[in-house]
């Protein structure tokens, strides 16, 4: 029995993998937030809101599709019903704090994720993303018909109004700190999630559904619950976008915009915490490149070309591409 | 004049050969759907785009080649489906046995470049294209009047969904295609070239959307985006008559045509949200679908 191995050191060898990954986890997020709490001195700060409200859109859907093992092909619908609910709120009842009209829209987003993951979980894998698809197309034409969307023309010079009454939002760099703060609390959110106890169970389900169901866990409920807090990040994500461009429009219920949070999230490395953030910058900022120049009318086009390139070629993402080359070259 | 429920009957029949006319499409597509996941497994997201390609190729020919409707129902499915056979051969092939959600993502990758490219050549406000002279014009039937493509289409979309389901359920081709569906890899040991098969198959499937295309150019506009919304209609389509059999797809998707036209008989405003409704429902009450066998 000289070759055996004690289970206290197998444990101990990972719990120690475990401390020094969380070390160095902790080290790159201290060093990307001082870039971010820097970023608006160097870089347009609306343009940085937008990267972040996109961000914690994909970084929401992620919690799904890299997680959980989950596609849903509906994730416009959430984005969307905050961004209506919040814009709605706001334009209507002047003197309303932008917070509780964020949290408004953020909860109508979470109880639409409930919605769907009731309906949607009763079938699996395509057939899961064919009914999230199916269900936002139905939200698409509520809020083509509804009258207080505004239809086709959307909702305009939605206010940015004040934070709990004292800082104002209308001033760009007090609106980027706050979009900022709201981004790291959902990202935060999402990495103790991951961490937990129930993000095991979670990525359990994704990586063996059936032992999952064997060893006794109830796993519909853990789909749903996951289904509805990335639902509600959506619709959170969706209701900063409102504030931060005060609009919303129809764009962001097309399902278009549910391919592109995949998108995002696929090129960025599903799975893993930073790959949705690295690319939604990646996305927006292609977008925007591409709409200067002459390639403008490509985009559709390219994006379409980034997809097929992305899953042929690197399925594990930029980040996760980076991770294979650390682990392999430093260790 | 007749009323059924306030509605007079013209309108009520009218709304019904609309309903029946959109359900014939809806069949075509599923079916090709059903087809291509028979035996890849795979939800085909770029079939709305090929089904945009047949139209576009109908009218794209007649105006440059001056080639005739007739024969552009046989060219234009002929022509797209040898895109399906590339896209097959150089795409779907690389990922083959990978979580199908990668086939899913890269067909829907896939579609994006089509509409993009289309978009940009031809603008989105769409093409034109007349009617061949012969389909001009109709008959009263005495309770209302019936245009004669709309008849054609009926026929001639039922014509082939029956040929198909012909080919797939009753001869030998057919019968290799259900074997394969069951164990490719045995079919592959009895000596049948199975990767050709599967290209066969998907671009058969692509073939069927496209000839829906080609019928749809003299009565839908023709623009690059026509097949995203419809898409996702078959969609919801698929998912109430599950994929267990094709003669299944083909009943559900004339069934839900019609069942759009009552509605927009009875309650206009319900008339696009109606299929998904009944998608929620057919979820809650038999999840497989109507004619799904697998849970």
């Amino acid at each position: 029995m000289s070759n055996s191995v004690n289970p206290a050191d197998i444990h101990k060898t990972m719990l120690d993998q475990q401390k020094s990954e969380h070390r160095r986890r902790l080290i790159l997020n201290l060093v990307l937030l001082a870039l971010l709490m820097v970023a608006p001195m160097v870089m347009y700060p609306v343009f940085l809101m937008k990267i972040l409200c996109f961000a914690l859109f994909a970084v929401a859907f992620n919690l799904l599709l890299g997680f959980t093992g989950l596609l849903s092909f509906g994730h416009a619908a959430f984005l969307a019903s905050g961004a209506y609910t919040t814009g709605y709120l706001l334009t209507t009842f002047s003197g309303l704090s932008t917070e509780l009209g964020i949290i408004a829209g953020t909860l109508v987003a979470t109880l639409l994720g409930l919605g769907f993951a009731l309906v949607a979980i009763r079938r699996q894998g395509i057939y899961f993303a064919m009914i999230t698809l199916a269900l936002s197309q139905l939200v698409f034409f509520f809020f083509v018909q509804s009258s207080f969307t505004g239809g086709e023309d959307g909702l305009h010079g939605i206010p940015r109004g004040q934070f709990l009454g004292l800082i104002d939002l209308n001033d760009n760099l007090n609106m980027y700190y706050f979009v900022l703060a709201v981004f790291l609390a959902g990202y935060l959110l999402v990495q103790r999630i991951v961490d937990s106890p129930y993000g095991q169970v979670l990525k359990a389900i994704k990586q063996n559904e059936p032992r999952a169901i064997s060893l006794g866990y109830n796993v519909n409920r853990y789909k749903i619950i996951a289904f509805v807090i990335s639902a509600g990040l959506a619709g959170l994500a969706g209701s900063m976008k409102t504030v931060v461009f005060q609009l919303a429009s129809l764009n962001d219920a097309h399902w278009h915009m549910s391919g592109e949070v995949i998108l995002m999230t696929l090129l960025g490395g599903t799975g893993t915490l930073l790959g949705p953030v690295v690319g939604a910058a990646f996305v927006v900022n292609l977008e925007y490149q591409l709409s200067q120049g002459p390639l403008a009318d490509w985009v559709d086009a390219i994006l379409g070309t980034i997809f097929v390139l992305t899953v042929l070629m690197f399925q594990s993402g930029i980040v996760g591409q980076v991770q294979k080359f650390m682990k392999k070259n430093i260790g | 004049m007749s009323m059924i429920l306030g509605v007079p009957v013209a309108v009520l029949f009218g709304q019904l050969l609309l309903g029946l006319i959109n359900g014939a499409f809806y069949a075509l597509l599923s079916l090709g759907l059903a087809v291509i996941f028979g035996l890849l497994k795979i939800i085909n997201f770029a079939h709305g785009a090929l089904y945009m390609l047949g139209a576009m190729a109908t009218v794209i020919l007649f105006d440059t080649l001056g080639i005739s409707y007739w024969a552009a129902l046989f060219v234009a499915p002929i022509l797209v489906g040898c895109v399906g056979v590339a896209i097959e051969y150089f795409l779907l092939r690389k990922i083959a046995g990978q979580d199908h959600i990668y086939s899913l993502l890269l067909t829907f990758g896939v579609a994006l470049i089509i509409q993009g490219v289309l978009t940009n050549m031809y603008g989105v406000s769409g093409l034109r294209y007349s009617m061949p002279d012969v389909f001009k014009g109709g008959m009263n039937l005495g309770f209302m009047f019936l245009p004669y493509y709309r008849a054609w289409v009926i026929v001639i979309a039922l014509l082939v969904c029956f040929g198909t389901w012909f080919m797939i359920e009753k001869t030998k081709l057919g019968a290799y295609l259900r074997a394969g569906t069951e164990d490719s890899q045995l079919m592959q040991g009895f000596g049948i070239n199975v990767p050709l098969l599967v290209s066969l198959t998907y671009g058969f499937g692509v073939m069927l959307a496209a000839f829906a295309g080609a019928l749809a150019a003299p009565i839908y506009s023709v623009t690059p985006v026509m097949g995203s919304h419809i898409l996702i209609v078959v969609f919801a389509v698929v998912v109430i008559g599950g994929m267990g059999s094709i003669a299944g797809a083909i009943i559900t998707g004339v069934l839900m045509g019609v069942v759009e036209g009552l509605t927009k008989t009875f309650y206009p405003p319900a008339s696009s949200a109606v299929i998904f409704l009944v998608m929620v429902v057919v979820l809650f009450v038999r999840p497989s679908g109507l004619f799904g066998k697998e849970a």
